[in-house]
């Protein structure tokens, strides 16, 4: 067996596809937080819980009405979005242009109250959500052996962010969402019906999140904690990439992945924190983040 | 000369105002203080302390959230460091008396601001809640991992000790007066810090910072010099809240608790000096009252629920709203 640094290639490949796995959530994630924050300018807070809906409600989709993994994928994310039209109809556009402080405890607040009462339903221990039969097994790369359902995860995760860069840079519906931010009244002048791009944008932001939480359903132990802690490890991510790009939270996303899976090899006790070491060496080196635009 | 005449009129009635809103409160300081002496022949001694450890947690924070404008995430790591280091020595190191624990703990917590400051000052908004978020994660994974802390269990059986080797604080009330006394200190030092030159400063970088800029000040001195301020009375708190509980645990550093402590002090009035003690005193009531009852489970979705209404529906908190409608009813 062949070694780098000391280290089995076997383990050392192992260690960087977990790593690309963790990297395509934080990627999806934080793309979610992005597209959130570019048109209403609010830090979702509740984006932890938004993942945690959706891998929720792929279990109880499937634990009540046997819904298969494919139609949950797609109908988990349209359940947990629409329910987050209804949070940003009733709720976030209450305090829209308000200071950012308030917006980020609003949703602190209902992040608590989600994941608060699903504890009390379903408990903290987690869910099991077996895997779709397509996916039992792998193969073997010669170097490493690769489980389908991880391949799997890989190229969604990317189709999805490669789809909504597209969506945003190329085409007519993003660039009305690039023009809502830059100037909303100047668009409501043309016509644009601002309100509803706002609610459409926090719904598909939402998406994104419930999507990767489907995505993770049958690799992960499915909870209602489960958002909790890989929110703050996204928010890192956010400050490490910078808020200007949409392209940057995915790219910076999927690197983050790729350290943390390295430092679980090298230095197990550190692989937890490194993300946020990594932040403050960037923010030190360039404080609007590696791909921010801001000075 | 009528112009001169009614504006002498108007400044000394704005004066005559002022000094009975000042007697007012005077008054209304002197009936706290008190009733906060007299609390613990009604309530029970440990209950009141941790209301004021709180209380103070609270305070520390509102320096910076309610009179800088910068929302801190991470305060709990001050909490968590002013903790652990007082629990570190005062187990470790018998002859120690406790306020030197408490001291040194507290001087590790503005290290630790020093450090957490130079980091985040560097940017605004958000950008500042989610930096101090992410560092302060770090701080709770060092606690987790650190040979000294117990890892997830905490630290236990921290000896309370004798205060200057003469007073047996393991006597509930002389701990309490204790508290108060360190909890006083803290409250007065903030409004000392507020009232002064210094405080002006920090309230107009709050109001329009790039005026403050432009008007000559080294904004990102203050706000630093106001974070390590903050950030040591926060460790002064957690500190002494060790010596009360004989413990430093890990949910001290938990991100939750900088959430809980800008819960209290929003929903006691951001910006108002008696704000986030009221706060304090109210979530750890409520935790309290709920922990005995029937809807214990039910504490993380209440609080959360108290988040979403105040910010929706009363943004100046109990003492603030109280204050406006004094203003609008009694004026």
């Amino acid at each position: 067996m062949t070694e780098i640094l000391g280290v089995p290639v076997a383990v050392l490949s192992g260690q960087l596809m977990l790593g690309i796995i963790n990297g395509s959530f934080y990627a999806l994630l934080s793309l979610g937080l992005a597209v959130i924050f570019g048109l209403l300018k609010i830090i979702n807070f509740a984006h932890g819980a938004m993942y945690m809906l959706g891998a929720m409600c792929t279990v109880l989709l499937f634990d009540a009405f046997g819904v298969n993994y494919w139609v949950a994928l797609f109908l988990a994310p349209v359940i947990v979005g629409c329910f987050g039209i209804v949070l940003e109809y009733f709720l976030l556009r209450r305090i829209a242009g308000q200071d950012h402080i308030y917006s980020l405890l609003l949703t602190f607040g209902i992040a608590l109250i989600l994941q608060g009462v699903l504890t009390n339903i379903y408990g903290v221990s987690g869910l099991r959500y077996s895997m779709p039969e397509v996916f039992r097994g792998g193969m073997n790369l010669g170097f490493m052996f690769l489980p389908y359902y991880r391949a799997w995860v890989i190229v969604a995760a990317l189709l999805v962010c490669f789809g909504t860069w597209f969506m945003i840079e190329k085409t007519r519906l993003g660039s009305y969402l690039r023009a809502g931010t830059e100037d909303s009244q100047l668009m409501q002048g043309f016509g644009i019906n601002v309100p509803l791009l706002i609610s459409l944008t926090y719904g598909f932001g939402v998406m994104l999140a419930a999507f990767a939480g489907a995505l993770a359903a049958p690799i992960y132990s499915v909870s209602p904690v489960m958002g909790s802690n890989i929110l703050i490890v996204v928010f890192a991510v956010v400050v490490i990439g910078g808020m200007g790009s949409i392209a940057g939270a995915v790219i910076t996303g999927l690197m983050m992945g790729v350290v943390e899976g390295f430092t679980k090899v090298f230095y197990p006790e550190g692989s937890a924190a490194v993300i946020f070491l990594v932040m403050v060496v960037v923010l030190l080196i360039r404080p609007s983040g590696l791909f921010g635009k801001e000075a | 000369m009528a112009t001169t005449t009614t504006q002498t009129d108007i400044q000394e009635s704005i004066v005559k105002q002022q000094k009975s809103e000042q007697r007012k409160k005077q008054i209304l300081n002197l009936v706290l203080l008190v009733l906060l002496l007299l609390a613990p022949a009604v309530l029970y001694p440990v209950f009141l302390m941790k209301i004021l450890c709180f209380a103070l947690f609270a305070v520390a924070l509102n320096l910076l959230l309610g009179y800088t404008g910068l929302l801190s995430f991470g305060h709990a790591a001050f909490l968590a460091a002013g903790s652990y280091t007082t629990g570190y020595l005062l187990s470790s190191f018998p002859a120690l008396t406790t306020e030197m624990g408490i001291v040194v703990g507290t001087a590790a917590s503005l290290l630790l601001g020093l450090v957490f400051g130079l980091v985040a000052i560097r940017r605004q908004g958000i950008y500042f809640a989610m930096i101090t978020l992410a560092l302060a994660q770090l701080v709770y994974f060092f606690f987790v991992q650190a040979p000294f802390t117990g890892g997830e269990d905490g630290m236990h059986g921290v000896p309370r000790g004798y205060l200057f080797g003469l007073v047996d604080l393991n006597d509930n009330n002389a701990m309490y007066y204790f508290v108060l006394a360190v909890f006083l200190a803290g409250y007065l030092l903030v409004q000392r810090i507020v009232g002064s030159p210094f405080g002006q400063v920090l309230k107009a970088i709050k109001q329009n910072e790039p005026r403050a800029v432009s008007l000559g000040y080294n904004v990102d001195r203050y706000k630093l010099l106001a974070f390590v301020l903050s950030a040591g009375l926060a460790g002064l708190a957690g500190s002494v809240k060790t010596v009360v509980f004989q413990l430093a645990s890990l949910n001290d550093a938990h991100w939750h608790m900088s959430g809980e402590v800008i819960l209290m002090t929003l929903l006691g009035g951001t910006g108002t000096l008696l704000g986030p003690v009221v706060g304090a005193g109210f979530v750890v009531t409520l935790e309290y009252q709920l922990s005995q009852g029937p809807l214990g489970d039910w504490v993380d979705p209440i609080l959360g629920a108290i988040f979403v209404l105040t910010v929706m529906a009363f943004r100046s908190g109990i003492v603030g709203e109280i204050q406006n409608f004094m203003r609008k009813n009694m004026s």
